[in-house]
């Protein structure tokens, strides 16, 4: 075991607008270790490192590097001094090639004429690559064509090209499939037995004790403590972070689930999805499990009218719908709960009020006139059923914590009433502690009878939520689980479609 | 409470900016704050303020719209033909005005079910509506309009002292002030504008909002050139060349966003109001018209920056 510090951080102050969001934080990485970097959203993970790279200045402290003080003023000395950062949105430009962008702002050219030496460049890509062990990207590949996993290996290869001795990983798996998941752990273990120290910036529990040497966690701009990961539980690293006890992290199911209320059938769209029939109970949690790309969030949008279907029916309690675009879904009483909520389930820039009364815009005007009166009351009593954590509900959507997003998107649902509600990947980029305030709320929801389809690719997820889980592969359901017979071994089974040897499960602790 | 005083600040950016030209230009010329003058000004702007507002409504949803100059030309143009040829006068502005109406769904149209990006279809029906005009008039005035009462009023007429023109300005402004805070088509306006995806998603038909949008800009168009076409009494041909470039400074001086999603229409009315103040006041300072472009754009790239800082 190593135990240099190649970096140490010591009593960091830092405040914006008179804000404190550092206290006297202690942070240290030894050289060789992945550490894992956790707190809630707001805890001040991100200003921490951006004070280590001189994005930020810092108020007060001593940042030393291999020992020695050191004051960056921008990300770039940091990085001449070995630390790299991988933001979660990649640094990459789409429309160049692989290994222009692996050198880009630090071309090689022949002399000082200005002129570009591609064939080294080419040539180097291709060793860093190699080195990472990654042979299916190509020097010339255009960046913006390869999947977001293999874009992030382009960007170690690019942290490792400049020597980087300590690469800063903020949720690098929040958008990869559990294949490239797989790929990116075997790359850090890699990074590791190399010397190489990794700082991980994750909120999936079982990655970091999968791959994580050390934890520090951060709670309101303060440490709270630094762990070893073999001598902590779950248990206690959440509680540091939330400053108290959680209880049990999925709430209790207790109620039984009634009759069938929502039937899928034969649903298809040529090239992404064929023959999915399902459906749900009132008052059930379906979860929906699956690798990336296995069509579930497809499957979604084609219900509810996002995206077209070539066959297939929907019925809800017996009826069936002709849903030809989402508004359609809305009326009859579906709500969902997208994926990507920055881009598809917020107006970012407008307020909490104008968000939540978007999907509500009939139940608070007459004749197509708003009645302030109205909105202001179903906008209130969302934010307060919710409990939205807001300066008010003028607040900007933008501005609030992920965990607050993903409220203010569910209050826009729960406006309607819903008797379906579909949620994909409810809780991702969300803490623990709003986490568990989620699964409550769609708990209570199903006690009121809603049926709800949940999409997860967090497989304790599916398994503490669901009353029962479908699995799909390749556009395909390969399998119901009810509750109790539910395992990761059997979902994952089902997910890569039998194959046993293939199921790549990284989230598996060990 | 320093977040709160910001955000009013940028409101009324516009409106201190406006105070601060009209005060300076008060200052230089004898001749700005005689009630002729202002009536006079407030009739001038009242052509451009009528197609900011449209264009407001546009820009809103994220759009431009590049043809409503040409849209005011024929617009005119075929009412005068209907004026000329004898049809009753209403009921040839009314016919005018559903032409505007329908060309401008045309160019909603095009933009949605087309999925043509709004500044490319709109530059070509731009030139189409020109060329259309052009033929339709032979490149010609279009002259010996009616006499009748109601429609030498629109441009020409008073109210209590106050010119037709701006009177009409007035009420459009009331009323679609209100469609923009008051209904559901305002807010789905701003809904589109600030996220399309997550606008359908939450049950929005984007496409129809954009449409009527697009129209209502078509709309207001041919009213600001029926106003011109009376004060005239003939329809050019060469009606409103250029003032989508006039419209689109109002709303961007205004504070409206071009990305969408975020603007007033008060602040056009204000934009709008800067222009045609920058432009009276140079007038009667006898200030040379080639300078006068110079001071407008140095107010719109003054109004951008102070927009810009202010993020």
């Amino acid at each position: 075991m190593h135990s240099t510090p190649i970096v140490e951080m010591k009593q960091i102050d830092k405040s914006f607008a008179g804000n404190k969001v550092l206290k006297n934080v202690d942070f240290e990485v030894r050289s060789g270790e992945v550490h894992a970097l956790m707190g809630e959203n707001g805890a001040g993970k991100s200003t921490l490192i951006k004070v280590l790279t001189g994005i930020h200045p810092r108020d007060h402290g001593v940042i030393k590097v291999d020992g020695a003080e050191v004051d960056f003023t921008n990300p770039k000395q940091a990085e001449e001094m070995g630390i790299s950062v991988i933001h979660q949105e990649l640094n990459i430009i789409p429309y160049l090639t692989v290994a222009q962008n692996m050198f880009l702002g630090k071309e090689l050219v022949y002399g000082k004429t200005g002129i570009l030496h591609k064939k080294e460049m080419h040539q180097r890509t291709k060793e860093s690559l190699k080195e990472l062990g990654v042979t299916t990207i190509h020097p010339n590949d255009i960046a913006g064509d390869l999947s977001v996993g293999k874009q992030q290996m382009v960007e170690i290869a690019r942290a490792l090209s400049t020597k980087a001795r300590l690469i800063v990983m903020d949720e690098p798996t929040a958008a990869l499939t559990d294949r490239e998941i797989y790929n990116l752990f075997r790359v850090v273990t890699e990074l590791k037995k190399q010397g190489v120290s990794i700082i991980y910036i994750s909120h999936r529990m079982e990655e970091i004790f999968h791959l994580c040497d050390r934890i520090t966690i951060l709670r309101d701009g303060q440490f709270v403590g630094c762990e070893n990961i073999a001598d902590t539980s779950f248990e206690a690293i959440v509680k540091m972070m939330v400053g108290r006890e959680l209880g049990e992290r999925f709430p209790e199911r207790t109620h039984a689930v009634g009759d069938v209320i929502f039937e899928v059938e034969n649903l298809k769209r040529d090239g992404l999805f064929q023959d999915v029939s399902f459906n749900v109970k009132e008052g059930e949690i379906l979860g929906i499990a699956g690798l990336m790309g296995a069509g579930r969030s497809e499957v979604m949008e084609a219900i509810f009218g996002f995206q077209k279907k070539d066959g297939g029916t929907v019925k809800l309690l017996g009826k069936e719908l002709h849903i030809k675009h989402p508004r359609d879904a809305v009326r009859a009483g579906i709500g969902f709960i997208t994926e990507d909520r920055k881009a598809k389930g917020l107006v970012l820039g407008a307020s909490i009020r104008e968000n939540i009364a978007l999907t509500n815009l009939r139940a608070v005007s007459k004749n197509g006139f708003i009645s302030d009166a109205k909105e202001k009351n179903l906008v209130m009593d969302l934010i307060q059923k919710l409990q939205v954590r807001t300066t008010g509900k003028e607040q900007q959507v933008k501005s609030l914590s992920g965990g607050n997003q993903q409220k203010v998107v569910i209050a826009k649902w729960l406006g309607i009433h819903p008797r379906v509600l579909i949620l994909d990947e409810p809780t991702r980029g969300v803490d623990v502690g709003a986490k568990k305030e989620i699964y409550t709320i769609m708990n209570e929801l199903t006690q009121s009878g809603v049926a709800i389809m949940m999409i997860s690719s967090e497989l304790p997820e599916v398994l503490g939520v669901s009353d029962r889980i479908m699995v799909m592969h390749e556009g395909k359901v390969t399998g119901f689980l009810n509750r109790d017979e539910a395992d990761q071994e059997k979902i994952m089974t089902a997910a890569t479609g039998g194959n046993k040897h293939e199921a790549a499960d990284p989230a598996q602790p060990h | 409470m320093k977040q709160l005083i910001q955000r009013n600040l940028i409101k009324i950016g516009p409106l201190i900016g406006l105070i601060i030209i009209t005060i300076i230009l008060g200052l230089l010329s004898d001749n700005f704050f005689t009630l002729n003058n202002i009536l006079n000004l407030l009739r001038q702007v009242s052509v451009n303020a009528l197609i900011a507002f449209g264009m407001t409504f546009v820009i809103l949803t994220a759009g431009i719209d590049l043809s409503v100059g040409s849209l005011l030309a024929l617009g005119s143009a075929l009412t005068a033909g209907l004026l000329s040829s004898g049809v009753d006068p209403m009921l040839s502005m009314l016919i005018g005005l559903l032409i505007g109406l329908a060309l401008g769904a045309v160019n909603g149209l095009i933009i949605t079910k087309g999925k043509v990006a709004p500044f490319i279809a709109t530059l070509a029906t731009m030139t189409i509506f020109r060329g259309a005009t052009l033929v339709y008039t032979g490149g010609k005035p279009i002259t010996g309009l009616s006499d009748s009462v109601s429609f030498q009023m629109i441009g020409k007429g008073y109210v209590f002292g106050v010119p037709f023109p701006a009177v009409i300005m007035m009420i459009a402004f009331v009323i679609l002030f209100f469609v923009l805070r008051n209904t559901v088509f305002g807010r789905q306006v701003y809904a589109v504008g600030g996220n399309e995806e997550a606008s359908i998603l939450s049950g929005i038909k984007t496409d129809r909002v954009k449409v009527w949008v697009y129209a209502l800009t078509g709309m207001l168009s041919v009213l600001a050139g029926i106003i011109i076409t009376s004060r005239l009494n003939s329809a050019q041909p060469t009606a409103g060349t250029m003032y989508e470039l006039d419209a689109i400074a109002a709303v961007v001086i205004g504070g409206t966003s071009l990305a969408g999603g975020r603007g007033r229409i008060a602040g056009t009315l204000v934009g709008a109001l800067i222009i045609g103040v920058i432009d009276n006041g140079l007038n009667l300072l006898n200030v040379s018209s080639f300078y006068q472009q110079i001071v407008k754009g140095g107010v719109i790239l003054l109004a951008v920056l102070m927009d810009r800082r202010s993020e």
